[in-house]
């Protein structure tokens, strides 16, 4: 069974997701309308969470939230389920797809045959949507692909049970019931609100806002702390985070700024296009942080003055996104 | 970003010329937001490339410690997989201490069968390879 889908290219994988299953449901909302409603800007730096050696740092809410804050704030009924038998998992999915049912699917870059060798790490956050089956072939729609892809169920299934954080654990999601038409200014209202709490108010430095200046002040601290490879592959580690994989653009905040821009005419309040105006160059700054780390990974310097002015524009992007998320929780006080 | 600023650098590494165009949020002339294609731009290549490099130079070393009776084949196919340990356990279900331990070829030498084709099928290879690393 093939069920007809629209496959459409967008920036991330979940908020692309999730846009491309709304369609199907008749509902237009677009990928930065998703990204904004799911609340799914953020930024924390775990330096005790570490992968390969190499402390996290993350843009975004984490895995799952976006498509279930859609869901919640638009009315439509959904479902998330996780099976820890691989073949009951595989089963379920299958099922999903006879009755005609597109899914979403959490699963590990590490597993798909369809990415460049280049991308294939052990990521396990990553989110398509499986729309066809033909005896062990799923049809895939993978939002950060530009064609519709295919995969064997052997691989889908070791993607789907990859080990290690976040462990997708065989978890599938998709759409029982979507109204007709959806309060999108209720619930820009409500993903707009959740995201000024969550970066305005964590009251530990890993969280929100603060983690950005919690990271510049870290950063300083690498010529002392660490050897110059190490210190390469930290830096390396915040850049594709930013950059490499489905962000839009200086970790979501393009994304961001696009979402503020169509918030602004549907609920028709200017202000959030000053917004707009604002993450946009916020953006910018962290493009040019990427571009100036960049340069110190290349030179493989342990140079103090070069770390000392990434700290400094790290600084700088803190002041200004404080700034931002007050402004933006006065839009709706 | 301007639309007219969208960097396309192509990955000239490893299988990167295969990197699919990512889809980027600019903006127009007027600030109007909109939706552009990218190949890629040189500061994310550089990062990722970097990976790479130390993940290769690791493996380089592994190789070269097993052959010299220092670390166990398991060291170079976890490095191969770009597992770590953490990661490398779960596939396993032992613990880290143990998958630690199993990583010294003397420990390695006296694994059971059972203990060694779980590491095979973590790694997606037959048990012979995994004796033997060339």
């Amino acid at each position: 069974m093939i069920i007809p889908f629209d496959h459409k290219l967008q920036a991330h994988c979940e908020s692309g997701v999730t846009s491309n299953l709304l369609r199907h449901y008749g509902l237009p909302v677009s990928e930065p309308l998703a990204f904004g409603i799911g609340s799914g800007l953020f930024f924390a730096h775990l330096p005790f969470v570490k992968v390969n050696g190499v402390p996290g740092t993350t843009y975004r809410i984490y895995p799952g939230q976006i498509f279930s804050n859609v869901c919640k704030r638009l009315g439509i009924t959904y479902r998330s389920e996780k099976f820890s038998s691989a073949q009951k998992g595989m089963q379920r999915l299958s099922e999903n797809i006879e009755r005609g049912t597109p899914t979403g699917c959490q699963v590990s870059v590490f597993y798909l045959p369809f990415l460049p060798e280049v991308f294939r790490f052990h990521f396990n956050a990553h989110n398509l949507i499986v729309y066809g089956q033909e005896k062990n072939i799923f049809h895939i729609s993978d939002p950060v692909m530009e064609e519709v892809v295919q995969i064997e169920a052997e691989d889908l299934q070791k993607a789907r049970y990859a080990k290690g954080y976040p462990e997708p654990k065989g978890r599938m999601y998709y759409i029982e019931k979507a109204p007709a038409q959806a309060d999108l200014e209720t619930a820009i209202q409500k993903g707009i609100k959740q995201t000024v709490f969550f970066m305005k108010s964590p009251p530990i430095p890993w969280f929100g806002v603060n983690a950005i200046s919690f990271l510049s002040k870290q950063i300083k601290k690498y010529p002392q702390k660490l050897e110059s490879r190490k210190a390469t592959l930290y830096l390396g580690n915040i850049i594709r985070m930013q950059e490499e994989i489905g962000t839009g653009g200086a970790g979501f905040r393009f994304l961001y700024a696009a979402f503020l821009q169509e918030a602004a005419q549907i609920t028709n309040r200017p202000a959030l296009n000053e917004l707009s105006q604002e993450m946009t160059q916020i953006g910018d700054l962290w493009r040019n942080f990427a571009y100036s780390t960049a340069r110190i990974c290349k030179a493989r310097t342990s140079d103090l003055v070069s770390f000392e002015e990434l700290s400094q524009q790290l600084l700088q992007i803190y002041h200004r996104e404080k700034h931002f998320y007050e402004l933006l929780g006065k839009v709706y006080s | 970003m301007k639309i007219e600023e969208v960097p396309q650098d192509k990955k000239q590494f490893k299988d990167g010329d295969k990197a699919p165009k990512k889809l980027m949020y600019v903006t127009n002339q007027d600030g109007s937001y909109t939706q552009k294609t990218s190949a890629g731009w040189e500061a994310e290549n550089l990062a990722l490339e970097q990976a790479w490099q130390d993940i290769d130079e690791q493996l380089l070393q592994s190789k070269e410690a097993v052959k010299n009776g220092k670390s166990s084949p398991i060291a170079y196919y976890m490095i191969l997989n770009r597992m770590d340990i953490a990661i490398l356990a779960k596939y396993v279900g032992k613990w880290q201490w143990q998958v630690k331990r199993h990583l010294q070829p003397s420990v390695f030498n006296t694994l059971s069968e059972k203990v060694l084709l779980k590491y095979a099928q973590a790694f997606n290879i037959s048990l012979d390879a995994l004796k033997n690393v060339v």
